[in-house]
This record gives C-alpha cells, sequence and structure tokens, in this order.
C-alpha cells in the first residue's frame, strides 16, 4: 500500500511582512495572527492553493514540503 | 440595527493639490456604519474608513475586483479600466500574479541593493555638482525608479520622455480622449518591444513573460502587452511620487534630513512611517463588488454593491495608530496598509521599499542640509498626489 503524500506548510514569521495574500488565497490553511501570517494546520493533503500562496507571497515567507523535499515556492 | 442611508455625497473629499487628508475621513471613522459616496463617474459606493474595514474588505474573498467588467466602476477617470491583473479575481489573479512574483521577492530585492544604491549616489553626486537650485522630482526622484524598471524590464532608459507623458495620464483625471490615446500609444510601443524581445531575448522580465506566453502558454499576448504596461507604470509612478513627498515632509515637520544622517539604520522604520502617512492617493482603492451579504462596519453590504477602500483614512485611524496625526519616525509595530493587502496587495512593494530606502540614504548622506527653495507646485487633477516640482537648495 502506498502512503498518501502529505505536504508540510510553514511560515518563517520573521519574513512574514502581513501582506495578507496567503490568506486571501486560503483561509483554511493561513491566518492572520497578530497582523502575521501562520498555518494552523501544519500537515495538509496536496493542495495547489497552498503552491500558488507560496509563489504569490512578496516576502518568500511560505515553504512546503513533500517528504522533507522543498516543492514551493516553485521557481 | 439598519444604519440609515442618505444621499451620497461627492467623493473625492480632497483635491489631488498638497497631503492634507480631508476632516471628513476622521469624522466618518467616528460615526455608525459607512459613507455612501459618489465619484465623478459610475455608480454609488460604499466608503470604508477605518483599518479593521479596511483589511476586511481587501482580504476577503467574498469581495471581487473581477466585477468591476460587469459594473458602471465608481471611478475618478472618465475611462473605464476594464483589463489587466487589477481587474481580475483568483484564480485568473493567481495566475498572473505567479508570472511576476518571483521576480519582486524581497530577498530577490536584496540583490539590487548595491545597484540601486549607485544610481541614488550617482543622481545626488550630479545635483550637488551643477549646484542650487534644482527640480527634485525631475532630478532626483523620476530618474531613481524609471532607471531601475527599465533595467528590470528591459525597457531602454531613452524612450523616459516618450512613456512619462503617458504614464502621468494614465494616472490623471484628464479628458477621456487623451488618456485613451496615451493608452494606445503606451500599448503600440510595448507591442514594439516584445516583438523586439522576441528576436533577440535578453536577461530582463519582459523576455521571461513571453518565454511564459511563448514556451509555457501561461497567458495570452493581450496579458502579456498589459502586464508589461501595468509593470512599467506601477513600477515607477508611485515611487516617483513618494520620494517628494517624503522629503517635503522631512523638511516641513522634521527639520531636515540630519536625524536620518546622524543614523542611517533609522531609515527603514522612517520610511515605513512615511509610507503611513502620506495618502499617496486622491481618493480610494479601486471598488470591490461583494460577491455575497457581508457586514462591513456595521452595516450590511449587500451582494452586487461596490465598496471602496481609502488606505489613507485606515492609515490613520486612531483605534489601530497611537497619534495618528502626528509623524513618529520610530514608530513601531508599524503594520500599515499603504501597499493594500489581501491578493491584490502591491507585488512590487519590495522594489518600491528599496529605493525609497536608498533614495533617503543617499540624500541623507549627500545633502544633509536639504531644503526648500521655494513653494512646492503640487500635482492637479491626478488620481495619486505628489509635487509636480520641487524646488530644493543645500
Amino acid at each position: 500500500m502506498r502512503a498518501v503524500p502529505v505536504w508540510r506548510t510553514t511560515v518563517d514569521r520573521d519574513r512574514c511582512m502581513g501582506s495578507g495574500v496567503c490568506v486571501a488565497l486560503a483561509a483554511s490553511l493561513f491566518v492572520l495572527d497578530d497582523e502575521r501570517s501562520r498555518a494552523p494546520v501544519e500537515f495538509v493533503a496536496p493542495d495547489e492553493t497552498v503552491l500558488d500562496a507560496a509563489d504569490s507571497c512578496p516576502a518568500r515567507a511560505i515553504t512546503v514540503t513533500e517528504n522533507g523535499r522543498v516543492i514551493g515556492p516553485r521557481d | 440595527m439598519p444604519v440609515p442611508v442618505g444621499d451620497p455625497v461627492a467623493y473625492p473629499f480632497n483635491e489631488a493639490a498638497g497631503l492634507e487628508l480631508s476632516a471628513r475621513y476622521a469624522r466618518a471613522q467616528r460615526a455608525d456604519g459607512l459613507e455612501r459616496v459618489r465619484l465623478p463617474y459610475g455608480e454609488p459606493a460604499w466608503l470604508v474608513t477605518r483599518y479593521a474595514d479596511a483589511r476586511l474588505v481587501l482580504g476577503d474573498p467574498r469581495f471581487s475586483r473581477a466585477a468591476c467588467t460587469a459594473h458602471d466602476e465608481p471611478r475618478e477617470q472618465p475611462g473605464r479600466v476594464t483589463a489587466g491583473i487589477g481587474a481580475t479575481d483568483p484564480p485568473d489573479h493567481t495566475r498572473l500574479r505567479g508570472l511576476v512574483a518571483k521576480a519582486f521577492t524581497v530577498q530577490r530585492m536584496e540583490r539590487l541593493r548595491p545597484g540601486i544604491r549607485a544610481l541614488a549616489e550617482g543622481l545626488a553626486q550630479d545635483m550637488a555638482d551643477s549646484g542650487p537650485p534644482a527640480d527634485l522630482v525631475e532630478s532626483f526622484a523620476l530618474p531613481l525608479p524609471v532607471a531601475v524598471i527599465c533595467r528590470l524590464l528591459g525597457v531602454p532608459e531613452a524612450d523616459r520622455a516618450l512613456f512619462r507623458a503617458w504614464s502621468d495620464d494614465a494616472v490623471s483625471s484628464n479628458a477621456a480622449e487623451q488618456v485613451a490615446a496615451s493608452m494606445r500609444e503606451l500599448s503600440a510601443y510595448m507591442v514594439e518591444l516584445i516583438a523586439e524581445h522576441r528576436a533577440r531575448p535578453a536577461d530582463d522580465l519582459i523576455t521571461e513573460l513571453i518565454e511564459a506566453r511563448d514556451v509555457e502558454e501561461r497567458l495570452s499576448e493581450a496579458e502579456l502587452v498589459e502586464q508589461c504596461m501595468g509593470l512599467l507604470i506601477a513600477g515607477h509612478e508611485a515611487t516617483a511620487m513618494l520620494i517628494p513627498n517624503f522629503v517635503h515632509l522631512l523638511l516641513d515637520r522634521h527639520g531636515g534630513l540630519g536625524w536620518l544622517r546622524d543614523d542611517p539604520d533609522r531609515i527603514p522604520a522612517a520610511v515605513e512611517e512615511l509610507l503611513r502617512f502620506v495618502p499617496l492617493r486622491t481618493g480610494a482603492l479601486a471598488a470591490r463588488w461583494a460577491t455575497e451579504d457581508v457586514e462591513v462596519g456595521g452595516v450590511l453590504v449587500r451582494a452586487g454593491e461596490p465598496v471602496m477602500v481609502s488606505v489613507g483614512a485606515a492609515n490613520h485611524d486612531a483605534r489601530r495608530f497611537t497619534t495618528p496625526d502626528t509623524l513618529d519616525l520610530g514608530r513601531e509595530g508599524n503594520r500599515h496598509v499603504a501597499f493594500g493587502h489581501g491578493v491584490h496587495h502591491c507585488v512590487g512593494a519590495p522594489l518600491a521599499r528599496l529605493e525609497l530606502q536608498e533614495a533617503l540614504r543617499a540624500l541623507a548622506l549627500r545633502m544633509p542640509s536639504l531644503h526648500p527653495a521655494g513653494e512646492v507646485v503640487w500635482k492637479r487633477r491626478s488620481l495619486v498626489r505628489g509635487p509636480h516640482t520641487m524646488s530644493v537648495g543645500w
């Protein structure tokens, strides 16, 4: 039986500038806390939106990994 | 309790000239509900002036920009803008933004800092060498961001005089025919420039966008032209206006540039405070239409109704910022919304910050005795506020 892939989302809160881009794109995956973003659910099922959020972040503060391999932001 | 609604009031509240915010904003912030406003053109709208409401409307997917194509958009210009990234919602918006977002991240911008520093210092030195007085706009504030965006995009700097006139029209409330003619000329210019880049690819953003179209089919030809036009205008216009606005405030309210020269580490926080303090837009951000009923600031905004956000007012909201009308260059926790908020948050914000920091640094270090040499001549009939000319001495 193959394991279902799981993505891990992390937000570097020191880098975050609170633009709100990620929260507006994916309110279920990001929340603004003290005007900075965090990912309330660390592990999520693969979802293109989380990669979009990582790509769109002006601070490059969001990292998405799959089994330890960085898959977002995409170049 | 529904708030009784009177006739919409005329908007914008203030003229383009100067940087004062009309007292009507503070009154609207203190009052219950939202104001109903009517702009020179288009349907009436709700006006948001409070910081928390601004972040709600700008950050919530229940408010749509794409809806502008189906409405008579409330606006200051006679012509309607129905194309470009500003007229889209996700997922179209995400696709278009993703194409350029990686070119403007904080990390990519930091690599440009040495070059931008040298450029700013060079311009300040040229100004110093040619002797006072000088027009800060023409000698410094315009050439700096124009040179930077031209190099990033791959636009010849020598064409500055051409696109400056088109760009001025893009952010003015000039006659519809004049604005439309300028946009057609800018579009034709960009089509030609894209053809040249197709023939001779280079290490620049226009080439990168062409590859995204031709190789990966991630955008249409019309979108490619609009993206390039948008980047050229948005990439310099606001920064060129903010530099003289910042210098004007520093000279007028802070006794000059000496405080920044004494400790240049003060510059980043000072830039954030100046961004918060300057109401760059004469009016509000482009309208967002509610796609379902949403309560905003005590008012039930009905599906299909437009809401406009004054970021200038939100940045002076006493509920969020202590002593909002004081220019406090060391202000902490300064999470202003000068670059907007949510999916349309300015993609070029990291570049603008970098240019503004380096502009102030170069002026503070090279000409710390900078002072006014006459009255500021303010732009009029403009969607963005700032000096048309600003004579300075040193």
